[in-house]
């Protein structure tokens, strides 16, 4: 397992978002965002949020940087690019430049960084910002929804010979976070190590589906029918968990918390695109009573022949279950039955 | 007389800049600019109202909570649902935590490491201050960070996360809280209780809370050695109360506690006199932003967020609020103000709203806070539901909700037709705090606050209006939005 042998100086910038991927991370826990950073060598530079510096203070650290003056090993940018207005960026321009835009200050310091880190779903693709018609032009570092281009085009590769590592999520968990960088810090991330979309495969290699709470309602196909319902949310409530990247139920948020285990579907917000899903967030689009977006790698047939299977023996215990907010009836083991 | 532009301002939420006009070693003129558009308003525009619970906490990551809410209650006016009383404690509860969180992150990690600045570097609590409160290096910042953490545990339970808990619902939460979650909801509050008992306050908050008056405050910090003692001792030493005025007046839309009074009340103070609060008289004036300029400022309901695409003279993508044609200063000040707390009452009465007042404000609104929070965690019942639900039909019509976020009041002004969202607007705390001129040429109140503050020989980064500006604890991701 590799070491960080140097320290590497981390630049961090804040575009078209909602910095909501900052305040998340700065809920790490085991250690806490700072003195992870202290023991994985990563200094610090410059951050929006957490930084000593202010003003021109920071637009000196960032004139260097793009002078050759002060070396950046990792450059994280949280939010999604403003090409906006007509392909100006006016709709976001650099505080303390002279009429220079984020997008254009994003793109200068990407080529001169080792490692260029999107952080969240709108830097990473365009996020929420690009919902609706998107007059704002918002796209990702290196991706428009999950087209390759972006700010940065398709062939970009940071000085290290990575293309942008994608650390998608609405907001990110803390340690999607921590455990790229960690790696990043050793130089022991490689391309192999990302997938098609740039995202670190130990992330997208799960799906939210994988240790979800509610799989047994899953397995029976015992549906909620209500958001509060304890049931399974893929059939009427638009759930994405087993088409979405990420390991939310395995590693759980804020302790012990998911957006399922919080009683509320998964909106995939991991995927690029997102933020236009072509239906409510709460409904499951169907055709003849089967759910559209089935999940992935599931051949239709066979998950027709399963649910109808599934349903035909759901236990009691489960279909009542499912369409109440309460245990109402609980798991008796074969041992104890008829005991009491 | 020289020009100075300010920025970008590092520890507050999003983008900011400030053009200074300075004669004589003080600010004669702020021009307050807000330089990031995203048009959430636009994005909402069409869309299945229930759907606004997904994009509106996406607006802001440090108040998404806020969002959320103002939002269900619009929803819910709407549909003419009420959350039932749990539904009711476990939304104030998520709230609750979310400001508490957001007013003890100001405190640590963006407003006390200005007393770290160089510029200090003479004062005799300044290495004591370095040590403790610098950015990054500090040690409070580790140890507020790892409490922050843990306390938001309570959101974990609840919500399932934050940001962007997508819980919250109009009819209440989609959670139901079992009974040992409670007692763990509990115990996370206790934690907290213990942390601020401990590092900040040296006291008990029942104390901190009861305290009636300016000298009250003194004899309790005296012989203090805690965060807040520290920060006191500091503003009485550099007279904060004497910096950052803006114009005194202040509005807040109250609090519900679920119990039918009002946990914090609502209302307009001016002159020297709470009013009632009438919502109706609320426009937005466009004519100093980069939108498309109206006839006449209009009121939220029949509000328009359109971008101007060429340099229509404006300097901010910010809109200017206006009460009944006046400007007016929302957040912790205000409330403890408008709902009379003692202290609060006696520090506005002698210094009016100033750097020091609203820092105390928001530290005493985190001991009264967490005490509240752990009366609504003990009246939660398990057994009963948290969430009344409707069918996801939506009748034609409109409604508003109503939220006091950590950084004051928040408004979300919804009209449905046809099953679709036919108008959303929405009018956040920063934007009343940092607005730019209207049309009569008034400045909105952070620009007011900025006149007359004091400008030392050859700073570039004028220290006095750093804390000035971030004593509003700004929030420029909602601001424009």
């Amino acid at each position: 397992m590799a070491k960080a042998m140097m320290q590497k100086n981390m630049l961090w910038l804040q575009s078209g978002g909602c910095g909501g991927c900052t305040l998340s991370l700065m809920c790490a826990e085991s250690p806490d965002l700072l003195t992870a950073l202290e023991l994985a060598n990563i200094r610090l530079v410059s951050h929006p949020s957490l930084n000593q510096a202010s003003g021109t203070e920071t637009i000196k650290i960032l004139q260097d940087v793009l002078d050759g003056k002060l070396r950046i090993d990792i450059f994280c940018v949280e939010g999604s690019i403003l090409f906006g207005p007509n392909g100006t960026g006016r709709f976001h321009m650099a505080s303390g430049f002279d009429n220079k835009s984020m997008k254009t200050l994003i793109a200068e310091i990407s080529q001169v960084s080792e490692y260029v880190v999107a952080v969240g779903s709108c830097a990473a693709f365009g996020g929420i910002t690009a919902g609706g018609a998107n007059e704002v032009e918002a796209r990702g570092m290196a991706f428009d929804d999950d087209i390759a281009g972006g700010l940065l085009g398709k062939k970009f590769l940071s000085r290290a010979g990575l293309p942008v590592i994608n650390i998608s999520g609405c907001p990110i968990h803390p340690d999607w976070v921590m455990e790229t960088l960690y790696q990043i810090a050793a130089d022991s991330l490689t391309p192999a190590d990302l997938d098609h979309l740039g995202r670190p495969r130990f992330i997208s290699n799960k799906l939210v589906h994988h240790g979800c709470s509610r799989n047994e309602y899953y397995e029976f196909k015992a549906s909620a029918e209500k958001l509060c319902d304890l049931g399974c949310m893929m059939e009427n409530l638009g759930c994405k968990g087993t088409q979405a990247a990420g390991d939310c139920n395995i590693r759980p948020w804020n302790g012990s918390g998911s957006c399922i285990s919080g009683g509320y579907p998964c909106i995939a917000c991991t995927e690029p695109g997102f933020e236009e899903p072509g239906h409510s967030f709460v409904e499951t689009p169907k055709i003849a009573g089967i759910p559209v977006g089935l999940p992935t790698d599931m051949p239709k047939a066979w998950f027709v022949a399963l649910a109808s299977l599934a349903k035909a023996a759901t236990p009691k215990r489960l279909s009542v279950n499912a369409t109440s907010d309460k245990i109402a009836i609980a798991p008796i083991s074969k041992k104890h039955k008829g005991k009491s | 007389m020289s020009k100075l532009v300010v920025g970008p301002f590092n520890r507050v939420e999003g983008d900011l800049k400030v053009n200074l006009d300075i004669a004589d070693g003080v600010v004669t003129s702020a021009q307050v600019v807000s330089p990031l558009y995203r048009g959430f308003e636009q994005i909402l525009q069409g869309r299945d109202p229930r759907d606004a619970l997904v994009y509106v906490p996406r607006i802001c990551g440090i108040c998404s909570v806020s969002q959320s809410v103002a939002s269900a209650r619009a929803l819910a006016a709407v549909l003419g649902v009420q959350p039932p009383h749990n539904g009711l404690l476990t939304q104030n509860l998520i709230l609750g935590a979310e400001n508490a969180a957001d007013h003890l992150t100001h405190f640590y990690l963006f407003f006390m490491p200005d007393f770290a600045r160089e510029v200090y570097a003479n004062e005799p609590w300044h290495p004591e201050t370095l040590k403790r409160f610098r950015a990054i290096s500090g040690e409070a910042s580790k140890d507020f960070l790892k409490a922050r953490a843990e306390f938001l545990h309570l959101v974990g339970i609840i919500g399932g996360k934050w940001p962007h808990t997508l819980a919250l619902q109009p009819g209440g939460i989609t959670k139901t809280i079992e009974k040992q979650e409670q007692f763990k909801l509990r115990a996370i509050l206790n934690a907290k209780r213990r942390f601020l008992e401990r590092t900040l306050f040296g006291c008990p908050l029942e104390e901190f809370a009861a305290l009636k008056s300016e000298s009250d405050l003194q004899a309790l910090v005296q012989a203090q050695d805690t965060d807040f003692a520290r920060f006191y001792r500091i503003s009485q030493t550099l007279n904060l109360q004497d910096l950052g005025k803006a114009y005194d007046r202040f509005m807040s839309y109250g609090v519900e506690n679920g119990c039918q009074a009002q946990f914090f009340k609502a209302g307009l103070y001016q002159g020297g006199h709470i009013e009632q609060l009438n919502t109706a008289l609320i426009t937005e004036d466009v004519s100093h932003s980069w939108m498309r300029h109206t006839t006449k400022p209009l009121h939220p309901f029949d509000g328009q967020t359109l971008p101007a695409t060429d340099d229509n003279g404006g300097y901010s993508w910010c809109k200017a609020p206006r009460m009944d044609g006046q400007p007016v200063e929302v957040g912790a000040l205000s409330r403890q103000l408008i709902n009379r707390h003692p202290l609060i009452e006696d520090l506005v009465k002698k210094y009016g709203g100033n750097v020091q007042n609203r820092v105390i404000a928001r530290l005493l609104e985190v001991a009264l806070l967490i005490r509240q929070m752990e009366d609504w965690v003990e009246k939660l019942m398990p057994s009963e539901t948290f969430c009344h639900h409707h069918d996801g039909n939506f009748p034609d019509g409109e409604g508003f909700g109503l939220v006091e976020a950590a950084r004051g009041s928040l408004g979300h002004w919804l009209k449905v037709k046809g099953g679709k969202i036919e108008n959303y607007q929405i009018v956040a705390p920063t934007t009343w705090n940092f607005s730019p001129r209207d049309r009569d040429n008034v400045m909105g109140p952070l620009e007011k606050a900025l006149v007359n503050a004091p400008v030392r020989a050859g700073e570039t980064e004028p220290v006095a209006v750093q804390h000035i500006v971030r004593s509003f604890d700004p929030c420029m991701v909602c601001t424009v939005h």
